[in-house]
């Protein structure tokens, strides 16, 4: 009975170290290529590391001190950090009246906000790039090309999994405590600040964080509702598609550098990330 | 002091102007388009009234758009099946205790947290010919030559594998959250009955997992119907139509070629059979659910 368990422990970590192999190569294998100059990819793969002292750093600065990608890589922070800030807010405030107050049909909305981030972007790319161009006109400024349109854009996809994700916490703030607070006079703004966002800065926290990520990770709508001045990094990073001679070594810097946040948050979200996916329907 | 009810509305009122105005507007907009026949870049430009249901009549008979649809409808449902079976497989063996599992669980989230179309250029840069190790490999090792930029199978396959790599983790860790919240009691009392071990997987696990399992396949399966980013990067929807899932040519339709009037109409059904099939699917499971209460 025990050789048949320690058995079944060795080819479980021998299948997990199979998959772990699986997972990181292809990424080992980008990092490789940022390092590296066209003639020395040119050829067989050489999958050996890179020396630091023998590393193309031409790669990097290229397109971020030379190029135009530390404009979209400026774009990308704005418009992550703003839109994680904004869906945050409106998220906390749309939760509490969700929760403490019986509003007539607020189940009905609940429910509407998880459709619009189900829905497939794909279908109101057309809208979404008539409207910002032409229709949303404020005197000659549209919002097509420009940071405020994406940051609110992605309140669509992002209200609702942050509303999700916080209603569970701010459900379980027991309402006993709101009360105490109003009938010493404290007003909504107080009970936000000493209450409620002291309570639930675990919650805030995860749901600011994803919001910055899915607001950093997005590309089809930044690609179609963006052509100068707005562009994020994703979107640069697709116009190494359609050039000849794809320039390997710097696409995949720029992939390597979009790619950071997203190793950072991995510690930092790492045990809310299936609540995050999965709209709080299942806990991690 | 404001009534109580007007406080909520107005703490939910940015949330509802904002769905609405970036939500709500935009779909109603290409409902109406899609009664058109408009093209900027036509003889005529002008918006059109075709009549309802005019666009709708022709794209029945797009043999393009059609095949698009089959294929997304293909792809979600093959790399549910792999995803789903693999993950399950993962998240039963991260139960028991083995070494370094916290870092191996670590390691498998990394891609969640990857950007599509980051993770389309880290797929092309290790693939594409005359880069990447992958396709050397299986020539110096296999006999196999992978060209995905040719072979149509290859580059559908090509792109499956991809989303199996990048969301077999969703999959793994929502099961094992599932998993990890299960009674025991069920457990000890089909040990004392000498249940065998499928017997206990296929008639406690199973039916206990059924609510979690519902918001995997709801949520792998609109998540693939609107696939679009990694293939742009990978394939850019060829070799000739072999990738070109609805995403992608719903872009090249109303971007390339202007097609404002048809595109709306083709977004609408694609919007359309993505809410049939979660409805179908999510009824027959929610069904099911309920007979083995």
């Amino acid at each position: 009975m025990k050789i048949k368990k320690t058995l079944g422990k060795i080819s479980t970590t021998i299948l997990w170290s199979l998959l772990t192999i699986i997972t990181l190569l292809p990424i080992y294998w980008m990092v490789l290529v940022s390092t590296r100059t066209p003639v020395e990819l040119f050829g067989k793969p050489d999958l050996s590391p890179t020396f630091l002292e023998k590393v193309h750093w031409k790669n990097f600065t290229k397109p971020f001190i030379d190029g135009i990608y530390s404009d979209y890589l400026m774009n990308s922070i704005i418009v992550a950090t703003s839109n994680a800030a904004l869906v945050t807010i409106m998220a906390l405030m749309a939760t509490y009246a969700l929760s403490r107050f019986k509003l007539p049909g607020s189940e009905s909305i609940f429910f509407w906000t998880m459709t619009n981030r189900m829905a497939p972007p794909a279908a109101f790319l057309l809208p979404l790039f008539l409207l910002f161009s032409t229709v949303f006109k404020f005197g000659d400024a549209t919002l097509f090309d420009t940071k405020i349109g994406l940051i609110l854009l992605y309140c669509v996809f992002n209200l609702p999994f942050a509303i999700w994700l916080l209603k569970g916490i701010i459900d379980g703030i027991p309402r006993e405590l709101d009360e105490a607070m109003i009938v010493d006079g404290a007003n909504l703004f107080t009970i936000f600040r000493k209450l409620i966002i002291p309570l639930a800065a675990p919650g805030i926290a995860v749901t600011s964080l994803l919001s910055f990520l899915f607001a950093w990770n997005e590309y089809l709508l930044a690609s179609t509702l963006t052509s100068v001045y707005a562009r994020t990094i994703p979107t640069g990073l697709s116009e190494f598609v359609t050039t000849t001679g794809t320039n390997w070594g710097t696409m995949a810097a720029v992939a390597l550098v979009s790619m950071l946040p997203a190793l950072l948050f991995l510690f930092l979200v790492q045990r809310h990330i299936v609540a995050g996916l999965t709209f709080g329907a299942v806990k991690g | 002091m404001l009534s109580k009810n007007k406080t909520g509305w107005l703490l939910l009122s940015p949330t509802i102007i904002i769905l609405v105005l970036v939500g709500l507007v935009p779909f109603f907009y290409v409902l109406y388009v899609g009664f058109f026949k408009w093209n900027p870049l036509a003889v005529d430009p002008s918006m059109q009234f075709e009549g309802f249901g005019f666009n709708y009549r022709r794209l029945i008979f797009d043999q393009v758009f059609l095949e698009s649809i089959w294929r997304s409808i293909k792809f979600a449902f093959v790399t549910l099946f792999f995803e789903l079976t693999l993950g399950f497989l993962l998240a039963l063996s991260l139960l028991s205790s083995f070494p370094l599992k916290s870092f191996f669980r670590g390691v498998h989230t990394l891609p969640l947290v990857i950007a599509p179309i980051v993770v389309g250029s880290i797929f092309k840069l290790f693939t594409v010919q005359g880069l990447g190790p992958l396709p050397h490999i299986l020539k110096d090792y296999f006999g196999y030559t992978l060209n995905y930029g040719l072979n149509a199978d290859q580059a559908f396959w090509m792109i499956v594998i991809m989303d199996i790599w990048h969301w077999t983790p969703f999959v793994t860790l929502t099961l094992l959250a599932g998993l990890s919240a299960l009674p025991q009691d069920p457990y000890e009392s089909a040990k004392i009955d000498g249940a065998n071990n499928f017997q206990i997987f296929f008639y406690i696990t199973i039916p206990m997992m059924i609510p979690v399992l519902i918001v995997v396949i709801f949520i792998r399966l609109m998540d693939s119907l609107k696939i679009v980013d990694e293939i742009w990067m990978l394939t850019g929807g060829g070799p000739g139509y072999a990738t070109r899932f609805t995403g992608i040519h719903i872009w090249k339709e109303v971007f390339e070629k202007r097609f404002y009037g048809l595109g709306s109409a083709m977004s609408i059904l694609y919007l359309y059979i993505t809410i049939v099939i979660c409805w179908i699917l999510y009824s027959v499971m929610a069904s099911r659910g309920k007979d083995e209460d």
